[in-house]
């Protein structure tokens, strides 16, 4: 089926939305107000991960979206030639550890129950785990290793995607804001009205991140979007000492229930320009990007508990984002259930460039017809959990 | 009493401590270097002074004075190797979050103050634009050059070759001069018909810039007394050598500074010193929310006052006018942050010099500006980004491949800008790149009072060592330097931590 989509939002998730649709045949506009790769998607660290999700319909996104990455790293390398710039995608895996026996307890349930879901989780011991990271502080007291947790460059990604949808037909138009609904018959939505005049549209995909709830208002509905401050910081580059994504499990220490989501609370890796980078403090205080020292103070421990070394190494710059939070920790993708001709693409908070991939083929498949790989049900704006949130 | 903190010890800071310590404030005075004066005054560490420091300074004995009255005023605390790594907005005001020491010693100090007034008088660098073989050994920045000659009596070569844009290439030749170098020319992009309309067609003010006027003299009198060449309207286009600079093309340029074929001609030197003019050091401006102008600027009123409530600016981040324009800010903005009246007195007088300094950038700018035809001295192969070593080639083939001319997109897709100088040298060479000759309003970054580019954003003012970050103190705590006047320091606490926590994103 033929259709005329206008896309809001040009970051890693409108970008995945608007390759997959002008694949699949629609003409497709993406609009941003801002530059293309600008936002959420040029904040972070790219990371591509399973370790960090626990079983349920985010993990089973995120096995299909991993997949989908190996190959689709090749595809855009193949398509878009070796003078573009790389979307830098390494396997590299990534390793949990933890420095007291609790967090190890809880890690280990919380491995068990990934790998009972399909995920490759191998339990090790502080004398393994140095020989994956020699320079681990002698603190650590085991591991976890995750083989397929990865890593993309997430703004040569998005740029990539991008590219790769304007071959396939689709335009990008940065610079244009949107400021309205452009109504068909029935109070249907049928394009949008912008900063550079009018849009028509068959369907309007909502993919601006944290901005989600913004522009979705003013469209005539509304998203439970939040936007959540992250901080992540860059060292000097070095030669490189850290091989894997490193993670500070000790969150676990402090975790009763085995079924909590895991949440880390230092990342920390080496990159191909010899960076390390430090992520990831979360706080949700609006749009407010006001520097605060106490946060890179407390990231710093983190990493300095991890990788003693680390204490020597300079930060040279720090950048802050904000990560699309939905309530129920969930992304939304799929159609508005108010207004006719509008959908969501949004909400996936830190793991919009690893989901990327599975949520545009997804939201592609439900708007032009087609079958589905994954069942859409979890991902609805309607679902049960969402609901509840809002009443 | 009010709590005065004064960033940066130049001419301008200076100037503002000793006001603001007239008007009856508190003043603490920090300075990343080890030594009051800052570029402009730049000498010998006390412990090795030099006998004839003067000859090498124009108005020494102003600096002599301002530093002595500083020392000695008890309301005044003079805090040398003092860095601001960070400032922090809250509503109740501004917080610097600063670390004592030497950079690269193990044992910096963290300090935080959170005075009632903030003075900016962080001052500029200068701005060299690339052009092939300018990342050789032997190529400096001006800057460099002239530090190394006021501040350790080195001399950046033996024939040295001086380029670049505006009046503050002659002090550098001086400099080395002084030093013992050969100057082998001095090559001014300005050509002699802007240099005429920006200097020749108001001449009341340079009269009213006596100072300043009289300053030039006296270098344009060493350039003479060497038999050294000031050639208008020229450019170095290339550097070139084996591991080291051993010789420079030199071309001519038209008015819009594009190199004019079949003019170029090689010189010997070795070693080439370049400056096409200053960029302002916002970080700190930037990070307290201050207003820019479109030239990127910061804006600041009659008082110096800038658009955020309690911050000063005074100096070369309000604009490029020199030490005299630097010392007048300087008065006024010290005086209206103590809560004087910058009407009156000392502070009138000052407000008329600075107005008189004021036509004087704006001369600069007309004589001297960067001009979009420079970018016809560059090749595919030419270094933009001496950190990550990415060509001027390269970004525009990034640009042409992805289609995005935003910055942060190109540095993050290309790595200009990314290496350990964080965009300082390259930043606005790269966006102007980016945004096409022609593009003024926009090359410029910005808009009138708008949001500051990204390309100037830094909130690590500096680089911070981990182990530093993470011993700064989680919980509330009241901190004082150790100085002979602990007691007259501003309010310092610690914020306390946030909770700890993370995800991965």
């Amino acid at each position: 089926m033929a259709a005329d989509v206008v896309i809001v939002g040009a970051g890693i998730v409108g970008a995945a939305c608007a390759r997959a649709l002008a694949r699949a045949g629609a003409r497709v506009t993406v609009l941003d107000r801002g530059a293309a790769a600008a936002g959420t998607s040029a904040h972070g660290e790219g990371n591509l991960l399973v370790s960090d999700k626990g079983p349920g319909p985010e993990l089973e996104l995120a096995t299909v979206s991993l997949r989908r990455w190996a190959a689709l790293a090749e595809e855009l390398a193949d398509e878009l030639g070796p003078r573009f710039p790389s979307v830098e995608h390494e396997a590299k895996g990534g390793l949990v550890v933890v420095t007291s026996t609790e967090g190890l307890s809880g890690l280990r349930r919380f491995a068990d129950a990934q790998r009972a879901s399909g995920v490759e989780a191998v339990e090790m011991g502080a004398e393994q785990a140095r020989e994956l990271e020699p320079d681990l502080a002698p603190g650590v007291v085991g591991a976890v290793h995750y083989p397929h947790d990865a890593q993309v460059q997430p703004v040569a990604a998005t740029e990539a995607l991008l590219a790769s949808a304007r071959r396939a037909g689709a335009e990008v138009r940065t610079g244009v804001e949107v400021t309205g609904p452009l109504l068909g018959a029935g109070g249907r939505l049928a394009g949008v009205v912008t900063s550079r005049g009018e849009v028509a549209a068959d369907a309007v995909v909502v993919a601006a991140g944290p901005w989600s709830a913004e522009v979705a208002e003013r469209l005539g509905s509304s998203i439970p979007v939040r936007p959540r401050r992250g901080m992540v910081l860059v060292t000097t580059p070095m030669p490189q000492r850290i091989r894997r994504k490193v993670y500070d499990g000790d969150y676990f220490a402090a975790t009763q229930s085995a079924g909590a989501e895991l949440q880390t609370s230092a990342v920390i890796e080496s990159t191909q320009g010899g960076t390390v980078l430090i992520g990831s403090s979360r706080e949700q205080v609006g749009f407010d990007e006001r520097f605060r020292a106490a946060v890179p103070a407390e990231m710093a421990r983190r990493a300095v508990a991890v990788f003693p070394f680390l204490a020597q190494t300079n930060v040279m710059r720090s950048y802050v984002g904000f990560r699309p939070y939905m309530p129920d920790h969930l992304p939304v993708i799929g159609p508005d259930p108010v207004r006719a001709g509008l959908w969501f693409a949004t909400g996936h908070e830190g793991a919009g460039v690893g989901l990327a991939p599975a949520t545009g083929d997804l939201l592609a498949a439900q708007l032009l017809g087609l079958d589905p790989a994954l069942d859409p049900r979890p991902y609805a704006v309607d679902r049960p959990t969402l609901l509840e949130t809002q009443s | 009493m009010r709590d005065v903190v004064v960033v940066g010890a130049g001419p301008a800071g200076l100037a503002a401590a000793r006001a603001a310590a007239s008007a009856g404030a508190l003043v603490t005075l920090l300075d990343a270097a080890d030594g009051l004066g800052g570029q402009y005054w730049r000498h010998l560490p006390a412990e090795r002074p030099a006998g004839r420091e003067g000859l090498l300074h124009h108005k020494w004995a102003t600096f002599g004075e301002l530093s002595d009255v500083l020392r000695e005023h008890p309301a005044v605390t003079v805090l040398p190797s003092a860095q601001v790594w960070s400032l922090e907005r809250h509503d109740g005001g501004i917080r610097l979050n600063i670390l004592v020491g030497e950079p690269d010693g193990a044992g910096r100090q963290a300090l935080v103050l959170e005075p009632d007034a903030l003075v900016l008088a962080t001052g500029a660098h200068d701005r060299t634009l690339p052009f092939p073989g300018w990342q050789l050994p032997g190529v400096y920045s001006a800057g460099a050059a002239q530090a190394l000659a006021k501040g350790e009596r080195v001399a950046v070569g033996r024939r040295v070759v001086v380029a670049g844009a505006g009046p503050f290439l002659l002090p550098v030749a001086s400099s080395l001069l002084q030093t013992g170098a050969t100057v082998v020319g001095v090559h001014e992009a300005g050509r002699i018909g802007s240099l005429a309309r920006g200097w020749l067609n108001r001449p009341w003010e340079l009269a009213g810039a006596a100072g300043k006027a009289g300053e030039l003299a006296g270098y344009v009198g060493d350039l003479l007394r060497h038999r050294v060449r000031w050639r208008p309207g020229e450019a170095v286009v290339a550097a070139h050598g084996d591991g080291q600079v051993d010789a420079v093309t030199v071309a001519r340029l038209d008015e819009r500074w594009a190199p004019v074929a079949g003019t170029e001609r090689r010189v010997e030197a070795d070693a080439v010193c370049v400056s096409h003019g200053f960029t302002p050091r916002l970080e700190l401006a930037i990070a307290a929310g201050c207003d820019l102008s479109s030239s990127r600027f910061v804006l600041v009123d009659d008082t110096q006052a800038t658009s955020v409530r309690g911050v000063w600016a005074a100096g070369e981040i309000t604009g490029i006018g020199g030490a005299d324009a630097a010392l007048a800010e300087g008065t006024v903005a010290g005086t209206a942050a103590a809560g004087g009246n910058a009407g009156t007195g000392t502070a009138r007088a000052a407000l008329r010099a600075r107005s008189r300094a004021r036509g004087f950038a704006a001369r600069i700018e007309a004589a001297h500006g960067i001009r979009p035809g420079w970018t016809g001295w560059l090749r595919d192969d030419t270094v933009v980004c001496r950190c990550e070593e990415t060509t001027y080639g390269r970004v525009r083939e990034v640009v042409e491949l992805t289609g995005s001319h935003e910055a942060r997109s190109v540095k993050l897709t290309s790595r200009a800008g990314l290496g350990p100088c964080q965009a300082r040298m390259c930043g606005r060479t790269l966006q102007e790149l980016l945004d096409g000759p022609g593009a003024r309003g926009r090359a410029a970054g910005g808009v009138e009072g708008g949001p500051a580019p990204t390309v100037d954003r830094r909130p690590f003012v500096v680089p911070v060592r981990l182990g530093e970050l993470a011993a700064l103190p989680a919980t509330s705590t009241s901190r004082t330097a150790t100085s002979r006047t602990a007691s007259a320091l501003p309010t310092a606490s610690f914020p306390s931590a946030s909770q700890p926590g993370g995800d991965r994103t």
